[in-house]
């Protein structure tokens, strides 16, 4: 579209009726996050004030309790007393394994489905497509059983290897259309060389297929740091990662007057994925779009 | 390909699949068909050197853990499960079809039931805030991409947040914003000066909550995908019906919505398929009492010190038939253009 052209031709009501809806929008998606950030500094009394909201601004009681207008309490209470760094550390690991073991099959197995052109192929493709709307819950009722008869339950390898397993139907698709933009020439040739179809793959696709790559890994991420069903119902409270943490705050924090344990907790939970989408924002939208586009 | 090369490459990631989605699913259904086993009871008989005897029925421990040991799926139901009070309520729908007050009296008594008060919700979520948040993506798009090229940028990166966001700490975020001593709580208490309102003590405000929440989260997803279409409309198309004097609605309505509807249907399908499994709003909100969901459901039957598998799995069939009949005619166009295709 030309854009200068249009733009210059628009109305000053209409441009000024666009700027406030956009406006109104980028307020209504970013405020929550700046008030509970700015919130968790503050006490209880501040944060959830029933005088005024601008204790939580100013932070009245926040003040009188500590000395200054910022307190690091909430953080203290939820990582140390509360050993959430446990939790923070149990994430790390699984969102991790759960990154490079879905990639890994992924990448193997969306290549296979790009290049083969049999109906098995068509069909495994949309058996995954229903595996992919299936609720994440109805399926960890199917494993909590067998789970607990085979004494796997609670250790964070068995929610590592479902989480991949529930992964695999959206990265398979991913990868899928993403090999399906990289020339069959390229290791059809490598092949007419004498590469067998392995060598082809490992020396011709490997190279060229990260920015694909890339882009999946972080929906791998985001699938594995966002879960709660899985996670909640099948680590013991020792393994929690952060969310089934966060959530078994709210039932003993409320009680004890702690609820800024369970703010500051939120709080550092929301911290990596602003680093994420801040450094990843051009992968994460060609991401949604490539599927949307070829899906 | 060869067979084999191809089984090859795809072996690990589908043993994963048979192995963790496939798998389940049939335990799931097994599950279903069984119900927890029956207390054992046994009479005691409790004498006291003054007070002489008393009978006393107990639950036989050993004896329960010995047939939890030797049956640990509990005993065969059938479809019991299926039809009883919480699930199907096959009786209680007939009593009151058989006897009620008019049509307003049978949808609130059907209500009452767990599982058709869960279903009621879900599919209020899903066909409330799907076209809600595809409209509201629309609209952004086309907003944004007006806006000067430097302003896009930071524009984007706010609008991803509540999509890239943990649904649970999404939720508990604007949770702690309504109620009633957050900011937005407050605040509407002294607009309408009314110290008692709060969104959690009545139905309608919880489930207004919980729409808003999915619209919030839901609309980045139909922005970026509709902007990423907007990119793509072809100018000569856009240039010769401005010539042929269209207006600005006129050329969204008649140029830019055909040409996304593809996309559309894609959007569609997508967050259909998300919002159908709504739970952790419920869970964030602690809106239980007000909406339930079917993933709700299922996550309180296991999570309660007696875990119900039987229940939980006869909920789970049941969501799984309801995700199957959603995406039916979407497997139906594929089946066909695929036969298609091969003819």
């Amino acid at each position: 579209m030309s854009d200068a052209a249009m733009t210059q031709r628009r109305p000053l009501l209409l441009n000024l009726l666009i700027v406030s809806f956009i406006v109104i929008w980028v307020v209504l998606a970013a405020f929550p996050f700046v008030w509970t950030v700015w919130g968790s500094l503050k006490v209880e009394t501040d944060f959830f004030s029933r005088e005024s909201w601008w204790n939580a601004i100013v932070g009245t009681y926040t003040r009188i309790q500590t000395g200054t207008a910022f307190t690091g309490d909430g953080y203290h209470g939820a990582w140390i007393t509360r050993e959430f760094w446990r939790a923070v550390g149990n994430t790390a690991v699984v969102t991790v394994s759960v990154t490079v073991i879905s990639l890994t099959l992924g990448t193997l197995g969306g290549y296979a489905l790009a290049r083969s052109g049999q109906r098995y192929a068509f069909w495994i493709l949309i058996i995954a497509l229903v595996f992919r709307a299936m609720p994440h819950i109805t399926l960890v009722s199917g494993y909590l059983l067998p789970f607990f008869q085979l004494n796997i339950w609670g250790v964070l390898p068995t929610s590592i290897i479902v989480l991949v397993a529930i992964n695999q139907p959206f990265t398979l698709w991913m990868l899928h259309s993403f090999f399906l933009s990289i020339p069959k020439d390229l290791d059809e040739s490598a092949m007419v060389d004498g590469c067998t179809r392995f060598q082809a793959f490992r020396m011709v696709i490997i190279p060229v297929m990260w920015p694909g790559v890339v882009t999946t890994g972080l929906f791998s991420f985001l699938l594995a740091y966002n879960d709660f069903a899985v996670t909640s119902m099948l680590l013991s409270a020792d393994n929690q990662t952060m969310v089934p943490k966060i959530s078994s705050f709210l039932g003993s924090v409320q009680e004890q007057g702690n609820v800024m344990y369970a703010v500051a907790a939120v709080v550092s939970a929301t911290v990596p994925l602003f680093i994420l989408v801040l450094f990843f924002q051009r992968q994460i939208v060609s991401g949604l779009t490539a599927g949307a586009v070829k899906g | 390909m060869p067979h084999k090369t191809f089984f090859a490459f795809i072996l690990p990631s589908l043993v994963a699949m048979v192995l963790f989605i496939a798998l389940p699913i049939v335990s799931v259904v097994v599950q279903s068909f069984h119900v927890e086993h029956g207390r054992i009871l046994v009479e005691v008989e409790n004498c006291q050197p003054f007070g002489g005897c008393t009978k006393e029925t107990r639950v036989d421990t050993a004896a329960m853990a010995e047939l939890q040991a030797a049956q640990p799926m509990g005993q065969f139901n059938g479809f019991g499960t299926y039809l009883n009070r919480s699930h199907l309520a096959v009786d209680e729908i007939g009593a009151i079809l058989s006897d009620n007050t008019g049509f307003g009296n049978i949808v609130a008594r059907i209500y009452n039931l767990p599982f058709y008060k869960a279903l009621a919700f879900t599919l209020v979520f899903c066909f409330v805030v799907t076209p809600l948040a595809m409209a509201l993506g629309f609209a952004i798009a086309l907003a944004v991409n007006a806006l000067p090229k430097v302003s896009k940028g930071p524009v984007i990166f706010f609008s991803l947040l509540p999509m890239i966001i943990t649904p649970l700490v999404g939720s508990l975020i604007l949770y702690w914003m309504i109620q009633a001593n957050g900011i937005i709580g407050a605040t509407l208490q002294n607009l309408f000066n009314d110290p008692t309102l709060s969104l959690r003590a009545s139905p309608v405000l919880t489930w207004a909550s919980l729409l808003f929440y999915g619209v919030w989260t839901n609309a980045p997803f139909s922005f970026v995908v509709f902007y990423a279409g907007l990119q793509t409309v072809p100018g000569d198309t856009l240039e010769s019906a401005m010539i042929d004097g269209a207006s600005r609605w006129e050329r969204i309505r008649y140029v830019i919505i055909p040409h996304l509807a593809p996309l559309a249907t894609f959007v569609a399908l997508v967050q259909l398929m998300d919002n159908f499994r709504v739970f952790e709003p419920i869970v964030g909100f602690s809106a239980e009492a007000n909406a339930t969901s079917l993933s709700w459901l299922i996550f309180n039957d296991l999570s309660g010190d007696a875990q119900l598998f039987g229940s939980a799995g006869a909920t789970s069939v049941l969501t799984i038939a309801g995700v199957i009949v959603l995406l039916m005619p979407v497997l139906i166009r594929t089946w066909r253009e695929f036969n298609h295709k091969v003819v």
